[in-house]
């Protein structure tokens, strides 16, 4: 099993929840989170003085899928999430050991 | 003699309009901190609305609006806790017929005065005052400086009693609503108070941003409709000068939002929200001493000039390294100036209560007695807040801790967080705390 973890623009999330729903991904975490990569951030004015804010806002989404999914779900993610403007974000795979779901105890495959 | 209804229901009516100011300047000195002190900021305030409206009933009018004690200075203890005053005869009435208002109509119009100013001075402090301190210092400033400013320069000759103050009487400045009494004395105080208890942990190198600017803009609409009681009602009377006062606050406020943003886009590309609110307050400020001394083209041109003007002088702080945390001396202090001294230059005879300035061939008589109206109560000011000030400093404390100003001053002295927001799923749900009471009840 693998663990995708994806952090794109917020606007996009939609769109990318659709796009994994119709590839037949049963569920997904979302969380709000900040950062930077090379967009770096933007700047502020307030009363004439001029801060620069170096986190923007951004979503990163969580799914575990089987082995043989992960490659597909990264794809689908990258299609769906994409603008080709700076900072469109990153989507990374971890392997992952063990699956439990809590309500049936089923593990593995059976728990995703 | 029975008093004129018409005006005592306007003095009424606008000292509960000035009242609101000072939630309304909670809410505009609130949303520009962070979150973090928003609480603290607004309970500077809401200490002012406690303390001052007190001390004004003990001792605070009689201070202000007592027979004078000797040259023109202070009050005497005549009316203290507002003796003789419950069945009084009538003021006289401003616009000669009428039998003015009760007394006790215009002790209650002046306590509003009392208190929002010494709650403006709390913006030079934010983030980081102990409330204990700023209480002490704003009873002891209250007593040592507005008091007999107030007396300076809002007690005339046989109204409240025989002899008044010296700005006022002798000295003849123009100062209608409060430009030298409220604005430049608050202004000069914020200015002493910032540089003693110095600039906030990350001033200058951190983003210190507005954390809410939509509260910062109820705040200066409130103040808005508020100051239409500030201005038109100290006509003290519901007749024409009120309502040229109350055209004149509409006007210069407007004209000073609009200077204050288009300052703001050509010098930094954008018109903001906090220009705008900025704008209405600087523009307020400086209109205030001359809403009845100009015409309303004058009161455009004293907008225009006090919107510019303070969008320009907010960066001073930076310039000069001082943390005047929400600009009480680039708003109110430059503001306060711009009003008063325009007088001298845009006054004409025509307005109810003006004097021609040297735009209308009055010359510089005008303008001097204005400049030194100007001058003796902002220097009075500086150095009396900066004395009591440090005096609290170096005995009690002033300043809190770094520790308590880093992780906010709310929680340190309130024990209390301004917001509780959940996040995605606006659960607010906070695993660090857990349910106490500190009450046992017996079923």
């Amino acid at each position: 099993m693998k663990l995708v973890t994806a952090v794109i623009k917020p606007f996009k999330l939609d769109d990318v929840k659709n796009a994994l729903e119709s590839f037949g991904v049963h569920g997904i975490t979302v969380t709000e989170a900040s950062g930077y990569g090379r967009q770096r951030g933007h700047t502020e004015v307030y009363r004439g003085a001029e801060y620069t804010v170096d986190l923007v806002p951004k979503v990163r989404i969580e799914v575990l899928v089987g082995d043989d999914d992960s490659e597909d779900v990264i794809e689908v993610i990258v299609k769906s999430a994409q603008t080709g403007r700076i900072g469109d974000g990153k989507v990374w795979s971890v392997p992952v050991e063990t699956v439990v779901r809590v309500r049936t105890g089923d593990r593995g495959a059976d728990a995703l | 003699m029975t008093p004129s209804s018409g005006d005592t229901a306007w003095v009424l009516t606008s000292a509960a309009l000035v009242l609101l100011m000072t939630p309304g300047l909670a809410l505009f000195y609130g949303g520009m901190v962070r979150a973090k002190s928003v609480l603290n900021m607004m309970m500077m305030s809401f200490g002012a609305l406690g303390l001052i409206s007190v001390l004004w009933v003990l001792y605070g009018y009689t201070l202000a609006f007592g027979n004078d004690v000797g040259g023109g200075l202070l009050g005497n203890l005549d009316f203290a806790g507002l003796s003789g005053l419950l069945a009084a005869d009538p003021l006289g009435g401003v616009e000669g017929e009428a039998a003015g208002i009760p007394p006790m109509a215009f002790v209650g119009f002046q306590a509003v005065f009392a208190i929002i100013t010494v709650a403006l001075i709390s913006g030079a402090i934010a983030d980081r005052a102990r409330f204990g301190s700023w209480l002490v210092f704003a009873g002891v400033w209250a007593t040592l400086v507005y008091f007999p400013v107030a007396h300076w320069v809002f007690a005339f000759d046989g109204y409240t009693a025989e002899v008044g103050g010296w700005i006022a009487n002798d000295l003849k400045a123009l100062d209608f609503a409060g430009g030298t009494a409220v604005h430049i004395n608050a202004g000069a105080a914020g200015l002493a108070l910032a540089l003693v208890l110095g600039k906030r942990v990350g001033f200058g190198k951190e983003p210190i941003r507005p954390h809410n600017l939509t509260l910062v803009m109820i705040g200066a609409g409130l103040l808005w409709f508020g100051w239409f009681g500030f201005n038109a009602g100290s006509a003290l009377g519901a007749g024409n000068t009120a309502s040229v006062a109350w055209i004149n606050t509409l006007v210069a406020t407007a004209a000073a939002s609009l200077a204050w943003t288009a300052t703001e886009k050509v010098r930094d590309g954008h018109a903001t929200s906090l220009g705008a609110a900025s704008g209405v307050v600087a523009g307020l400020v400086a209109i205030t001493p001359a809403c009845s001394a100009v015409n309303p083209v004058g009161a455009i041109l004293v907008g225009i000039v006090a919107g510019a003007l303070c969008a320009l002088a907010v960066g001073l702080k930076y310039r000069f390294g001082y943390d005047d945390s929400l600009d009480v001396v680039g708003v109110h202090l430059v503001g306060g100036v711009v009003g008063t001294v325009l007088i001298g230059i845009l006054g004409t005879s025509n307005a109810p209560a003006g004097v021609d300035g040297l735009l209308y061939g009055g010359g510089v008589d005008q303008l001097w007695r204005q400049a030194v109206a100007a001058a003796a109560v902002g220097v009075f000011s500086f150095v009396m807040a900066f004395v009591i000030g440090t005096v609290i400093q170096k005995t009690i404390g002033f300043r809190v801790d770094e520790e308590t100003e880093v992780t906010g001053v709310d929680l340190a002295t309130h024990a209390e967080s301004a917001y509780e927001l959940g996040s995605v799923s606006g659960t607010g749900y906070r695993p660090s705390v857990t349910a106490t009471t500190r009450e046992r009840v017996e079923a």
